[in-house]
Protein backbone atom coordinates (compact mmCIF):
# COMPACT_ATOMS: atom_id res chain seq x y z
CA UNK A 1 0.00 0.00 0.00
CA UNK A 2 2.63 2.39 -1.16
CA UNK A 3 1.17 5.58 -2.07
CA UNK A 4 2.68 7.36 -4.97
CA UNK A 5 3.13 10.91 -5.89
CA UNK A 6 -0.07 12.74 -7.55
CA UNK A 7 -2.82 10.60 -5.24
CA UNK A 8 -2.94 13.14 -2.76
CA UNK A 9 -2.93 17.61 -3.27
CA UNK A 10 0.04 19.50 -1.66
CA UNK A 11 -1.98 20.73 1.40
CA UNK A 12 -2.57 16.90 2.63
CA UNK A 13 0.61 16.12 1.56
CA UNK A 14 2.46 18.61 4.00
CA UNK A 15 -0.07 17.89 6.44
CA UNK A 16 0.91 13.98 6.63
CA UNK A 17 4.61 14.82 6.54
CA UNK A 18 4.15 17.04 9.32
CA UNK A 19 2.62 14.22 11.43
CA UNK A 20 5.59 11.45 10.32
CA UNK A 21 7.86 14.27 11.34
CA UNK A 22 6.10 14.48 14.75
CA UNK A 23 5.84 10.70 15.08
CA UNK A 24 9.39 10.11 14.12
CA UNK A 25 10.57 12.53 16.32
CA UNK A 26 8.83 10.83 19.62
CA UNK A 27 9.91 7.92 18.22
CA UNK A 28 13.02 8.78 18.06
CA UNK A 29 12.70 9.17 22.04
CA UNK A 30 10.23 6.47 22.89
CA UNK A 31 12.70 3.75 21.08
CA UNK A 32 15.84 4.37 23.75
CA UNK A 33 13.59 2.54 25.68
CA UNK A 34 12.91 -0.49 23.83
CA UNK A 35 16.53 -0.65 22.50
CA UNK A 36 19.33 -2.36 24.10
CA UNK A 37 22.97 -4.30 23.27
CA UNK A 38 20.67 -7.30 22.38
CA UNK A 39 17.93 -6.02 20.71
CA UNK A 40 19.13 -3.42 18.94
CA UNK A 41 20.57 -5.76 16.34
CA UNK A 42 17.20 -7.71 16.08
CA UNK A 43 15.60 -3.93 14.83
CA UNK A 44 18.26 -4.43 11.93
CA UNK A 45 16.84 -7.65 11.22
CA UNK A 46 13.19 -6.78 11.75
CA UNK A 47 13.84 -3.90 8.67
CA UNK A 48 15.58 -6.59 6.46
CA UNK A 49 12.84 -8.76 7.17
CA UNK A 50 9.85 -6.45 6.71
CA UNK A 51 11.88 -4.80 3.29
CA UNK A 52 12.29 -8.32 2.29
CA UNK A 53 8.58 -9.91 2.37
CA UNK A 54 7.24 -6.46 1.37
CA UNK A 55 8.49 -7.75 -2.17
CA UNK A 56 6.68 -10.81 -1.85
CA UNK A 57 3.27 -9.58 -3.24
CA UNK A 58 1.24 -12.83 -3.14
CA UNK A 59 -2.25 -13.44 -5.05
CA UNK A 60 -5.47 -12.67 -3.60
CA UNK A 61 -7.53 -13.17 -6.46
CA UNK A 62 -9.74 -10.77 -8.78
CA UNK A 63 -6.22 -10.36 -10.45
CA UNK A 64 -4.99 -8.15 -7.21
CA UNK A 65 -2.58 -9.02 -5.07
CA UNK A 66 -1.10 -7.71 -1.89
CA UNK A 67 2.29 -7.86 0.46
CA UNK A 68 2.89 -7.85 4.03
CA UNK A 69 2.61 -4.04 5.78
CA UNK A 70 5.09 -5.27 8.69
CA UNK A 71 4.20 -2.91 11.29
CA UNK A 72 2.15 -5.19 13.50
CA UNK A 73 4.59 -7.48 12.90
CA UNK A 74 7.46 -5.00 14.10
CA UNK A 75 5.99 -3.38 16.98
CA UNK A 76 5.17 -7.14 18.98
CA UNK A 77 9.04 -7.53 17.98
CA UNK A 78 11.15 -4.90 18.92
CA UNK A 79 8.59 -2.52 20.45
CA UNK A 80 6.13 0.15 19.18
CA UNK A 81 8.82 3.15 18.73
CA UNK A 82 11.18 1.35 17.61
CA UNK A 83 8.91 -0.40 14.76
CA UNK A 84 7.86 3.01 13.77
CA UNK A 85 11.39 3.95 13.18
CA UNK A 86 11.83 0.52 11.21
CA UNK A 87 9.20 1.19 8.98
CA UNK A 88 10.67 4.84 7.81
CA UNK A 89 13.86 3.28 7.26
CA UNK A 90 12.16 0.97 5.03
CA UNK A 91 9.92 3.36 3.42
CA UNK A 92 12.69 5.58 2.65
CA UNK A 93 15.18 3.10 1.55
CA UNK A 94 12.10 2.41 -0.85
CA UNK A 95 11.48 5.54 -1.90
CA UNK A 96 15.28 6.62 -2.59
CA UNK A 97 16.21 3.62 -4.00
CA UNK A 98 13.64 1.73 -5.55
CA UNK A 99 11.09 4.31 -6.92
CA UNK A 100 8.53 2.71 -4.66
CA UNK A 101 6.48 4.94 -2.83
CA UNK A 102 6.54 8.74 -3.60
CA UNK A 103 8.67 10.63 -2.63
CA UNK A 104 6.05 13.77 -1.92
CA UNK A 105 4.37 11.02 -0.60
CA UNK A 106 7.05 9.46 1.87
CA UNK A 107 5.37 11.47 4.85
CA UNK A 108 1.76 9.97 3.86
CA UNK A 109 3.70 6.54 3.48
CA UNK A 110 5.24 6.61 7.15
CA UNK A 111 1.88 7.76 8.61
CA UNK A 112 0.07 5.04 7.23
CA UNK A 113 2.30 2.34 7.95
CA UNK A 114 4.89 3.52 10.16
CA UNK A 115 1.97 5.23 12.30
CA UNK A 116 -1.16 4.04 11.97
CA UNK A 117 -0.34 0.04 10.85
CA UNK A 118 2.42 0.11 13.83
CA UNK A 119 -0.20 1.38 16.09
CA UNK A 120 -3.24 0.09 15.53
CA UNK A 121 -1.35 -3.51 15.36
CA UNK A 122 0.31 -2.66 18.81
CA UNK A 123 -3.20 -1.65 20.21
CA UNK A 124 -4.65 -4.60 19.02
CA UNK A 125 -2.09 -6.46 20.09
CA UNK A 126 -1.91 -5.23 23.73
CA UNK A 127 -6.17 -5.62 23.69
CA UNK A 128 -5.41 -9.61 22.64
CA UNK A 129 -3.12 -9.97 25.12
CA UNK A 130 -4.75 -8.96 27.82
CA UNK A 131 -7.93 -11.21 27.06
CA UNK A 132 -5.56 -14.81 26.81
CA UNK A 133 -3.68 -16.29 29.25
CA UNK A 134 -0.24 -14.73 30.29
CA UNK A 135 1.70 -17.25 28.57
CA UNK A 136 4.73 -17.38 25.36
CA UNK A 137 2.93 -19.63 23.73
CA UNK A 138 0.09 -16.93 22.97
CA UNK A 139 2.17 -14.19 21.63
CA UNK A 140 2.18 -15.57 18.12
CA UNK A 141 -1.97 -16.21 17.66
CA UNK A 142 -2.45 -12.06 19.56
CA UNK A 143 0.47 -10.88 16.72
CA UNK A 144 -1.88 -12.35 13.77
CA UNK A 145 -5.21 -10.95 15.02
CA UNK A 146 -3.36 -7.67 15.65
CA UNK A 147 -2.07 -7.55 11.58
CA UNK A 148 -5.05 -8.80 10.43
CA UNK A 149 -6.95 -6.00 12.37
CA UNK A 150 -4.03 -3.34 11.07
CA UNK A 151 -4.49 -3.49 7.56
CA UNK A 152 -7.83 -2.82 6.90
CA UNK A 153 -7.77 0.07 9.97
CA UNK A 154 -4.61 1.64 7.64
CA UNK A 155 -6.92 1.06 3.97
CA UNK A 156 -9.73 3.08 6.22
CA UNK A 157 -6.90 5.76 6.79
CA UNK A 158 -5.48 6.01 3.34
CA UNK A 159 -9.81 6.53 2.35
CA UNK A 160 -10.02 9.13 4.84
CA UNK A 161 -7.20 11.22 3.52
CA UNK A 162 -8.30 10.84 0.15
CA UNK A 163 -11.07 12.25 0.99
CA UNK A 164 -9.38 14.95 2.74
CA UNK A 165 -6.93 15.49 -0.12
CA UNK A 166 -7.52 13.40 -3.31
CA UNK A 167 -5.93 14.79 -6.51
CA UNK A 168 -9.41 12.48 -8.15
CA UNK A 169 -13.12 13.08 -7.80
CA UNK A 170 -14.18 9.91 -5.93
CA UNK A 171 -17.18 9.01 -3.95
CA UNK A 172 -16.28 8.08 -0.11
CA UNK A 173 -18.51 5.58 0.05
CA UNK A 174 -17.13 3.71 -2.68
CA UNK A 175 -13.48 4.57 -2.08
CA UNK A 176 -13.96 2.82 2.06
CA UNK A 177 -16.04 -0.44 0.80
CA UNK A 178 -13.02 -0.75 -2.18
CA UNK A 179 -10.17 -0.33 0.11
CA UNK A 180 -11.32 -2.09 3.46
CA UNK A 181 -12.43 -5.08 1.49
CA UNK A 182 -9.44 -5.75 -0.64
CA UNK A 183 -7.26 -4.90 2.60
CA UNK A 184 -9.18 -7.03 4.79
CA UNK A 185 -8.11 -9.89 2.76
CA UNK A 186 -4.32 -9.12 2.17
CA UNK A 187 -4.82 -8.32 6.31
CA UNK A 188 -5.73 -12.15 6.33
CA UNK A 189 -1.70 -12.83 4.41
CA UNK A 190 -0.36 -10.22 6.84
CA UNK A 191 -1.53 -12.71 9.97
CA UNK A 192 0.02 -15.26 8.63
CA UNK A 193 3.16 -13.83 7.64
CA UNK A 194 3.20 -11.83 11.27
CA UNK A 195 1.74 -14.79 12.98
CA UNK A 196 4.28 -17.44 11.60
CA UNK A 197 7.44 -14.97 12.20
CA UNK A 198 6.67 -14.15 15.57
CA UNK A 199 5.94 -17.98 16.50
CA UNK A 200 9.73 -18.62 14.82
CA UNK A 201 11.39 -15.77 17.16
CA UNK A 202 9.22 -16.35 20.38
CA UNK A 203 10.26 -20.20 19.76
CA UNK A 204 14.00 -19.39 19.84
CA UNK A 205 14.40 -16.69 22.07
CA UNK A 206 11.12 -15.48 23.95
CA UNK A 207 13.54 -13.40 26.27
CA UNK A 208 14.28 -10.87 22.81
CA UNK A 209 10.69 -10.78 22.03
CA UNK A 210 9.16 -7.50 23.47
CA UNK A 211 5.62 -8.43 23.22
CA UNK A 212 7.01 -11.21 25.12
CA UNK A 213 7.95 -9.19 28.14
CA UNK A 214 5.53 -9.55 30.36
CA UNK A 215 4.63 -12.72 30.31
CA UNK A 216 8.34 -14.21 30.27
CA UNK A 217 8.64 -11.91 33.46
CA UNK A 218 5.40 -13.09 35.06
CA UNK A 219 6.55 -16.70 34.95
CA UNK A 220 9.46 -16.10 36.22
CA UNK A 221 7.99 -14.24 39.30
CA UNK A 222 5.41 -17.56 39.59
CA UNK A 223 8.95 -19.47 39.68
CA UNK A 224 10.65 -17.84 41.79
CA UNK A 225 7.53 -17.43 44.57
CA UNK A 226 6.86 -21.36 44.29
CA UNK A 227 11.27 -21.54 45.21
CA UNK A 228 10.43 -18.97 47.80
CA UNK A 229 7.37 -21.10 49.24
CA UNK B 1 16.81 -21.37 28.48
CA UNK B 2 18.31 -20.04 25.60
CA UNK B 3 18.51 -21.97 22.63
CA UNK B 4 20.63 -20.01 19.94
CA UNK B 5 22.96 -16.85 20.89
CA UNK B 6 21.36 -13.54 19.89
CA UNK B 7 24.18 -13.31 17.42
CA UNK B 8 23.13 -16.69 15.57
CA UNK B 9 19.47 -15.43 15.15
CA UNK B 10 19.91 -12.15 13.21
CA UNK B 11 22.76 -14.12 11.33
CA UNK B 12 20.13 -17.05 10.17
CA UNK B 13 16.98 -14.19 9.80
CA UNK B 14 19.62 -12.11 7.79
CA UNK B 15 20.20 -15.26 5.13
CA UNK B 16 16.28 -16.10 5.13
CA UNK B 17 15.66 -12.26 4.37
CA UNK B 18 18.62 -12.34 1.57
CA UNK B 19 16.99 -15.49 0.15
CA UNK B 20 13.75 -13.76 0.09
CA UNK B 21 14.44 -10.85 -1.11
CA UNK B 22 17.75 -12.79 -3.50
CA UNK B 23 15.51 -15.24 -4.91
CA UNK B 24 12.22 -15.95 -3.93
CA UNK B 25 10.89 -12.33 -5.39
CA UNK B 26 11.15 -13.47 -8.86
CA UNK B 27 8.02 -15.96 -7.93
CA UNK B 28 6.18 -12.75 -6.41
CA UNK B 29 3.06 -12.11 -8.00
CA UNK B 30 2.94 -9.05 -10.78
CA UNK B 31 -0.88 -8.02 -10.35
CA UNK B 32 -1.14 -5.00 -8.96
CA UNK B 33 -1.82 -4.37 -5.24
CA UNK B 34 -4.12 -3.38 -3.28
CA UNK B 35 -3.66 0.50 -3.53
CA UNK B 36 -3.39 0.16 -7.53
CA UNK B 37 -5.84 -2.29 -8.28
CA UNK B 38 -8.77 -0.21 -6.32
CA UNK B 39 -7.13 2.81 -8.04
CA UNK B 40 -7.57 1.28 -11.30
CA UNK B 41 -11.30 0.23 -10.66
CA UNK B 42 -12.36 3.02 -9.32
CA UNK B 43 -10.45 5.46 -12.11
CA UNK B 44 -8.06 7.52 -9.77
CA UNK B 45 -4.58 5.97 -10.88
CA UNK B 46 -4.86 8.27 -13.66
CA UNK B 47 -3.18 11.25 -11.56
CA UNK B 48 -0.02 9.31 -10.88
CA UNK B 49 3.13 11.09 -11.46
CA UNK B 50 6.68 9.96 -12.35
CA UNK B 51 8.58 8.74 -9.75
CA UNK B 52 11.14 11.26 -8.73
CA UNK B 53 13.68 8.32 -8.25
CA UNK B 54 13.03 6.84 -11.84
CA UNK B 55 16.31 7.30 -13.14
CA UNK B 56 18.04 5.32 -9.40
CA UNK B 57 19.50 2.22 -10.81
CA UNK B 58 17.83 -0.12 -8.63
CA UNK B 59 13.92 2.02 -9.66
CA UNK B 60 11.02 -0.65 -9.36
CA UNK B 61 13.20 -3.15 -8.21
CA UNK B 62 15.73 -4.12 -10.93
CA UNK B 63 18.90 -3.40 -11.65
CA UNK B 64 20.39 -1.03 -13.97
CA UNK B 65 22.46 -2.70 -16.36
CA UNK B 66 21.99 -6.48 -15.90
CA UNK B 67 19.51 -7.92 -18.53
CA UNK B 68 18.94 -11.35 -17.05
CA UNK B 69 15.27 -10.59 -15.20
CA UNK B 70 15.78 -13.32 -12.88
CA UNK B 71 19.23 -11.72 -11.89
CA UNK B 72 18.57 -8.22 -11.83
CA UNK B 73 15.72 -8.91 -9.38
CA UNK B 74 17.78 -10.88 -7.19
CA UNK B 75 20.42 -8.29 -6.98
CA UNK B 76 18.31 -5.57 -5.98
CA UNK B 77 16.83 -7.40 -3.29
CA UNK B 78 20.26 -8.29 -2.26
CA UNK B 79 21.15 -4.76 -2.01
CA UNK B 80 18.12 -3.56 -0.36
CA UNK B 81 18.00 -6.45 2.11
CA UNK B 82 21.92 -5.20 3.22
CA UNK B 83 21.14 -1.54 2.91
CA UNK B 84 18.33 -1.36 5.21
CA UNK B 85 19.47 -3.73 7.79
CA UNK B 86 22.44 -1.18 7.88
CA UNK B 87 20.56 1.87 8.40
CA UNK B 88 17.84 0.45 10.75
CA UNK B 89 20.61 -1.93 12.53
CA UNK B 90 22.73 1.38 12.82
CA UNK B 91 19.95 3.59 14.17
CA UNK B 92 19.09 1.33 16.48
CA UNK B 93 22.47 0.48 17.44
CA UNK B 94 22.87 4.29 17.47
CA UNK B 95 20.04 5.07 19.84
CA UNK B 96 20.29 1.45 22.67
CA UNK B 97 20.53 2.01 26.13
CA UNK B 98 24.11 1.00 26.86
CA UNK B 99 23.80 -2.38 29.17
CA UNK B 100 23.85 -1.85 32.58
CA UNK B 101 27.42 -3.87 33.22
CA UNK B 102 29.09 -1.74 30.59
CA UNK B 103 27.85 1.13 32.40
CA UNK B 104 28.73 -0.16 35.80
CA UNK B 105 32.25 -0.43 34.65
CA UNK B 106 32.41 3.04 33.37
CA UNK B 107 30.89 4.29 36.48
CA UNK B 108 32.60 2.24 39.50
CA UNK B 109 35.44 4.01 39.66
CA UNK B 110 34.57 7.54 40.01
CA UNK B 111 31.45 6.18 42.71
CA UNK B 112 34.54 4.75 44.23
CA UNK B 113 36.67 8.17 44.56
CA UNK B 114 37.28 8.84 48.31
CA UNK B 115 35.89 12.53 49.08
Amino acid sequence: MHVPDGFLDAPTSLGTAAVAAVGVGLALRGARRELDDRTAPLAGLVAAFVFAAQMLKFPIGGGTSGHLLGGALAAVLVGPWTATLVLSVVLLVQGLLFADGGLTALGTNITLLGLVGVWTGWLVFRAVQSLLPKRVPMVAPAAAVAALVSVPVTALVFAGLYAVGGQAPIRLDALVTAMVGVHTLIGVGEAVISGLAVATVVAARPDLVHGARRVVTKRDLVVRDAVAA
Amino acid sequence: MRSISTRALVVTGLLVALLLAGVASFYASTHPDGLESVAEKLGFSGTVQDHASSGSPLADYGTEGISNERLSGGVAGVVGVLVVALVGGGLAWALRRRSPSSTELEREPSSRTPR
